[in-house]
């Protein structure tokens, strides 16, 4: 998994129909001391984030798993928001 | 999954059987500003997208799990047609 913090949201009226009521949010990955890494991506949200908020989310095909038994096609799932770490 | 923009199509008589009657397109991908970045890459399109639109491309084993892609050997797929990306 990897510390992110999201930066926007992303709206799609047509879409692969699983991926209906799931949202969509851009994320930006980070280092542990909050600078960005890496490019921006789009993740789905099965954690209740908001755009600002600390998240760690999880890449790969298990990032369908959140969501199970539906199979949601993606690749990016938001799996936690962060209150804090410590390094 | 990540932002891309259809720059062209891509045409292939000879392929993997399961790759028949897919439909292949070339994207590019771009920041979430709009900028064009990075390399070219061929998508399976699964939802009708069209040339110059922004379109959101699940990659990796991810992409079997699009509509109709089931053991297909895709590494992306074109899986939403962008009409928005909102900045903080």
């Amino acid at each position: 998994m990897q510390l992110a913090r999201v930066i926007g949201t992303v709206v799609c009226a047509h879409k692969d129909s699983r991926l209906e009521g799931v949202p969509l949010l851009l994320v930006q990955p980070i280092r542990q001391d909050g600078s960005d890494v890496g490019r921006a991506l789009v993740a789905t949200d099965a954690a209740g984030a908001g755009t600002g908020e600390r998240v760690f989310f999880v890449r790969g095909s298990e990032a369908a798993y959140p969501f199970h038994p539906t199979v949601v096609p993606t690749d990016a799932s938001i799996i936690g928001i962060v209150d804090n770490w410590d390094v | 999954m990540i932002l891309a923009k259809v720059v062209g199509t891509v045409v292939a008589t000879r392929k993997d059987d399961r790759l028949v009657s897919t439909k292949l397109l070339l994207a590019r991908p771009v920041s979430p500003e709009g900028t064009l970045e990075g390399a070219h890459l061929v998508a399976v399109d699964t939802v009708d997208a069209g040339f110059g639109e922004t379109v959101l491309i699940v990659s990796g084993s991810s992409a079997r799990m699009a509509s109709g892609l089931k053991d297909t050997p895709v590494d992306a797929a074109i899986v939403g047609i962008v009409d928005t990306v909102s900045l903080a």
